[in-house]
C-alpha cells in the first residue's frame, strides 16, 4: 500500500473507532432503559420505579400458578431464584406460558403485588426434540441444563 | 506481491464479462441449496419439544438475519476500498447491496413478527434485538434515500461511504444486543465458537440453507451491480458495442 493509501485508511479507522467509543458510552449510559425488564432482585431491592408501567423478567416458579375456574384471571410467582415476584393477570396467555418458563410481564407494582398488563412468554435459544427432552428428564440433566443457561 | 488480483477490480469491463459467468454458478448453487435445505428443514428435521412446528420459521429466520447484517458488513469492506483506492465499482456494489440488504432485513423483521406472535405471544416489543434490527433497515432506506437524492453519482458515492461506515457501529450493537442487555429475543443458537444449542438433525439443514441464501444474496447483489454498471459506463465504447451487438 502506498503511503497516501495507508494514510487515508489510518483516518477511516481512527474515525470509525472514535464513534464507537462514543456511541458505546451513550449506551452505557442509558443501559437502564435498552433493558427490556426488571429482574425480581431489582424489585425487592426497590430498583424499580413504583406506580409506573414496567416489565418484569424471570422464570414462572414451580407449583405457584392459580387460575381462577370462573374467569381468566390467573396468579403466579416470577423468580429468578433470589427474589420473587407475585404477578396477577386477567387474559389470554401465549402458548408457551408454563411452569418453569422464562416470561416477560409488563404493568405496575400495587400493594406488594404486580398486576400485569400484558404477558409475553421467552424460550431460550435450545431447540431438541421431544424424545430427546424425554430422555433427559428421565436421567434428570434437564433441569440441569436448563438451570446453566440461568445468568 | 503483486496486486494484480485486485487492481483489475478497477476494470467495469473485466467486471461486467466475469460476473455474468459467476452469476449463473450461483443462481443454479442457490436453487440447488434452497430447494435441499428448505425441503430439510421444512419437512424432515424433527419437531421442537417447546414450539412444536412453528419453530421450522428459523430455516428462513435466521439465514435472511444473518444476511441482512452481513450485506451491511460488506458495503462497509467496499466503503474503506472506494475512500481508500478510489475504486468505483465498490461504489457501485455499495448500490447493489443496499437494496438487497433492505430486502433481506425487511424478510428478517416480518419473519421474526410471524415467529413472535404464536412463541411470544406479541408481533413487536421494543426490546434491544429487535429495535437495533430495525435502525439497521433505517440505514439501509437512508442510503437509498441519499443516493437518490444527490445527482452526481461520485459526490452520491462518497456520502454514501460516509454514512454506511458511521452505520457500522450498529453491527456489534445488533450482535451483542442479546447478551449485554436483558431482551425478549433469545441469545444466538448457532456460533462459530460453540457447540450449536441444537442437534444435528436441525442445524445441518439450517447450515444448508444459510449456505443459499447467502450464495443466492451474491446472485442478486452480482445481477444488479452488472446492470448499474451497464448504466453508468453507457457512453464507454465498450457497451456502444455490446448494445449494438444486441
Amino acid at each position: 500500500m502506498n503511503p497516501k493509501r495507508k494514510q487515508r485508511m489510518l483516518i477511516i479507522l481512527g474515525l470509525v473507532s472514535g464513534l464507537g467509543v462514543a456511541v458505546g458510552l451513550v449506551m452505557y449510559a442509558l443501559s437502564q432503559n435498552i433493558n427490556l425488564f426488571f429482574t425480581p432482585t431489582q424489585i425487592a431491592t426497590g430498583q424499580a420505579p413504583s406506580a409506573q408501567l414496567i416489565r418484569v423478567g424471570g422464570m414462572v416458579a414451580d407449583g405457584t400458578v392459580d387460575r381462577d375456574p370462573q374467569s381468566l384471571k390467573v396468579a403466579f410467582d416470577v423468580t429468578d431464584f433470589d427474589h420473587q415476584v407475585r404477578v396477577t393477570y386477567e387474559g389470554i396467555l401465549p402458548d408457551l406460558f408454563r411452569e418453569g418458563q422464562g416470561v416477560v410481564v409488563q404493568g405496575r407494582i400495587n400493594q406488594g403485588q404486580f398486576v400485569a398488563s400484558e404477558v409475553l412468554a421467552k424460550h431460550d435459544e435450545n431447540y431438541m426434540p421431544p424424545e430427546v427432552t424425554e430422555a433427559l428428564r428421565q436421567s434428570g440433566k434437564l433441569d440441569q441444563m436448563k438451570g446453566g443457561q440461568q445468568q | 506481491m503483486s496486486w494484480r488480483w485486485f487492481h483489475q477490480w478497477g476494470s467495469p469491463r473485466w467486471f461486467y464479462e466475469r460476473a455474468g459467468r459467476w452469476q449463473l454458478v450461483c443462481g443454479w448453487l442457490a436453487l440447488i441449496l434452497l430447494v435441499v435445505g428448505s425441503l430439510w428443514g421444512l419437512g424432515f428435521a424433527p419437531v421442537d419439544y417447546q414450539q412444536g412446528n412453528s419453530y421450522r420459521i428459523i430455516y428462513l429466520h435466521v439465514p435472511v438475519a444473518f444476511l441482512a447484517q452481513a450485506m451491511y458488513a460488506a458495503m462497509a469492506v467496499c466503503a474503506v476500498v472506494l475512500f481508500v483506492w478510489k475504486m468505483k465499482l465498490a461504489d457501485v456494489a455499495m448500490q447493489a447491496i443496499a437494496v438487497t440488504g433492505l430486502a433481506f432485513t425487511v424478510l428478517s423483521l416480518v419473519s421474526g413478527a410471524v415467529w413472535g406472535k404464536p412463541t411470544w405471544g406479541t408481533y413487536w416489543v421494543w426490546d434491544a434485538r429487535l429495535t437495533s434490527m430495525l435502525i439497521l433497515g433505517f440505514l439501509y432506506l437512508g442510503l437509498i434515500g441519499l443516493r437518490a437524492a444527490i445527482q452526481d453519482p461520485d459526490q452520491a458515492g462518497k456520502a454514501c461511504g460516509i454514512l454506511v461506515l458511521v452505520g457500522v457501529v450498529n453491527l456489534p450493537i445488533i450482535k451483542y444486543s442479546v447478551e449485554w442487555w436483558n431482551t425478549l429475543h433469545q441469545p444466538a443458537s448457532l456460533k462459530l465458537t460453540e457447540k450449536p444449542t441444537m442437534p444435528a438433525s436441525m442445524w445441518m439443514p439450517l447450515l444448508v440453507n444459510i449456505l443459499g441464501y447467502y450464495i443466492a444474496a451474491a446472485y442478486l447483489v452480482l445481477g444488479s451491480m452488472r446492470a448499474i454498471v451497464i448504466g453508468r459506463e453507457r457512453r464507454a465504447s465498450w457497451v456502444k458495442e455490446l448494445v449494438g451487438r444486441a
